[in-house]
């Protein structure tokens, strides 16, 4: 009796949500009830005796797959009014659509056939008060199972190396990082100091100071030791190449804005 | 009386919600005490005092901060999701209690001694994401927004390796069941044999609370004060209690997982009089210890560093020391469960 009530709550929640789901104007709030749904059908299934598939259904959908869709759906810059527009265009396609699913529904439920060799397989789960659900899982997936198990793993892991490949761009402009790199490298070999004249700047030697590994060095004019380097200098001896750069109006920071 | 408990549907009903208070009422008045202490213990490793006005040696200080917090106003913000805005503390906060459900404080001494506990532990912790990602997307602000998706890139990805580092806790115990995984551990604690893993689910834990170093989702140098920028009053006060309750959760998770739950060092004398509740509640106090030790301690990390640490360093260790663990027990023969 109890247990009759609990289930329609549950059945009740879930198909309400479901209907929401599809419903919903906002897209955030439709995720939102997709995961009130799958909460319900976990509860479903808690009522039916399958623990670790409730607990999975939760860890898995709700905790991975719909943080990853509320996670996109937020972001998206959804405008509503130009979203209703499409309605009239659409809810021919849509009818369609939903009428072919649900004659081939109705096709499938005519011809309902229960499997003849159920009683083949259930030697596979034998059941005793202390078994616990988990462990007869295990029993059918990884034991008996494990090679059509490791089968549906590799579909999975090509469709996931697949999301990679076609995702994955590799950006000439894009900045990486290399830690190990980073880590490796000495104040000794990632700076030069260099003797600048007073005031004549640093980027009379050849630019600013950077990590030397970055740039070639024979290729940046002026840099220290370089033929022009040792130009520069010989114009520097004799005040040549001393620049005094005076700001227009005043001194700088005074004339700004 | 105990006819009344345990035969009648209303005594069974009126003892689960004793017993939920028996576990809520110590919480969240250890709730209340641990931001106490996170000020005194780092103002002690700061050489400052800490707060010492409210009550002697302040310990008042937490009493007048929940007053506060009571009869301040809540601000909703115009352009706000008011009823997901509302919604959102309540979800996180609820979720921090729900999961003391299956704790079990001794032995078989849990409200719920399920079958599935360390999934269910697992579950609900999966879900804390959701009052941050909803606080910061109903809130109609671009702090809140950024820090409730930096939470959800974060909580997600250390999920990854939690998960991972409780499957080899969980090869060695041979069931999910959490009384099992502490008994279990009766002649070694496994965060001596798994001691990488220790360190492994300890940082995660930090990570998955959002605690420092990790504490971006509210980086206040950047995003003011992340997910809940917008939160005032009683609203604020949950979000707060609900992450100091999830500090309190976590470090529970560690005692049971690696520290041997409620069950003393070695089972001789002087430690066996001091009842195992005590046991589990000593070894969740030093757990909160070190995390506001670390807090004192690191710099925050970069967001892609953070990343980085998840996805790169715990994930493939986690699956490597996984591996070798189900090699070790399979080849010793020392794996549980009958198979082996």
């Amino acid at each position: 009796m109890m247990t009759q009530i609990v289930f329609y709550v549950f059945a009740a929640v879930l198909v309400l949500s479901a209907t929401m789901v599809v419903s919903a104007r906002n897209p955030v709030h439709s995720v939102l009830f997709l995961i009130l749904a799958f909460f319900n059908a976990a509860g479903l299934f808690l009522i039916a005796g399958a623990e670790f598939l409730a607990m999975t259904l939760v860890i898995v959908y709700v905790g991975a797959v719909a943080v990853l869709f509320l996670f996109v759906v937020m972001m998206l810059d959804v405008n509503f009014t130009q979203m209703r527009e499409g309605v009239q265009r659409y809810a021919p396609i849509g009818g369609v659509v939903g009428g072919v699913l649900f004659i081939e529904l109705l096709m499938a439920f005519m011809h309902w056939r229960a499997a003849t060799n159920i009683g083949q397989i259930a030697h596979l789960v034998p059941s005793s008060p202390t078994r616990t659900n988990t462990a007869a899982l295990g029993d059918v997936i990884y034991t008996h199972y494990i090679f059509l198990f490791q089968a549906c793993a590799l579909v999975l892991l090509v469709a996931m190396i697949g999301a990679i490949v076609l995702t994955l761009r590799e950006r000439p402009t894009g900045r990486r990082q290399n830690i190990d790199r980073q880590h490796d490298r000495m104040v000794a070999d990632s700076l030069e100091m260099l003797q600048v004249p007073l005031g004549a700047g640093v980027d009379a030697q050849g630019g600013f100071l950077r990590p030397r590994e970055s740039y070639d060095i024979a290729a940046v004019p002026g840099t220290y030791g370089t033929a022009a380097w040792s130009e520069a200098e010989a114009r520097d001896a004799d005040g040549t190449a001393l620049v005094i750069k005076t700001p227009a109006n005043g001194t700088k920071g005074e004339g700004d804005e | 009386m105990a006819d009344f408990f345990f035969h009648t549907t209303l005594g069974q009903l009126l003892l689960i919600v004793l017993e939920s208070l028996a576990v809520l009422v110590p919480l969240l008045l250890g709730v209340a005490y641990l931001t106490l202490a996170e000020r005194k213990v780092m103002a002690a490793m700061q050489l400052r005092k800490g707060p010492n006005v409210n009550g002697p040696f302040g310990v008042l200080q937490a009493f007048a901060d929940a007053i506060k917090m009571l009869t301040k106003e809540t601000v909703i913000p115009s352009g706000a999701n008011r009823m997901l805005f509302l919604f959102a503390p309540f979800l996180t906060f609820s979720l921090a209690m729900i999961a003391w459900a299956v704790i079990p404080t001794g032995n078989g001494l849990a409200i719920a001694n399920i079958n599935v506990g360390i999934l269910y532990l697992l579950a609900i912790s999966s879900l804390g994401v959701y009052g941050m990602l909803i606080a910061g997307w109903a809130s109609n602000s671009k702090y809140a927004f950024l820090g409730g998706l930096r939470s959800a890139a974060q909580m997600v990805s250390y999920e990854v390796s939690i998960g991972l580092v409780i499957v080899s806790v969980l090869l060695a115990v041979g069931s999910l069941n959490l009384n099992d995984i502490v008994l279990a551990q009766r002649h070694v604690w496994f965060c001596l044999p798994m001691f990488p893993m220790f360190i492994v689910f300890f940082i995660s834990a930090l990570a998955e609370t959002n605690r420092a170093p990790f504490d971006l989702p509210e980086g206040e140098s950047e995003l003011v004060a992340g997910f809940f920028v917008e939160y005032s009053a009683l609203a604020f006060g949950l979000f707060f209690l609900g992450e100091y309750a999830n500090m309190f959760l976590m470090s529970g998770m560690v005692s049971i997982l690696f520290l041997g739950g409620w069950l003393p060092p070695l089972a001789i004398a002087p430690f066996t009089w001091i009842p195992g509740p005590l046991w589990l509640i000593a070894k969740i106090l030093f757990c909160l210890f070190v995390f506001i030790w670390v807090r004192a301690t690191f710099p925050r990390y970069r967001y892609d560093q953070l990343m980085r640490l998840g996805w790169k360093v715990f994930l493939p260790f986690s699956l490597a020391w996984m591996v070798l663990t189900a090699g070790f027990l399979m080849v010793t023969g020392l794996l549980p469960g009958g198979a082996g």
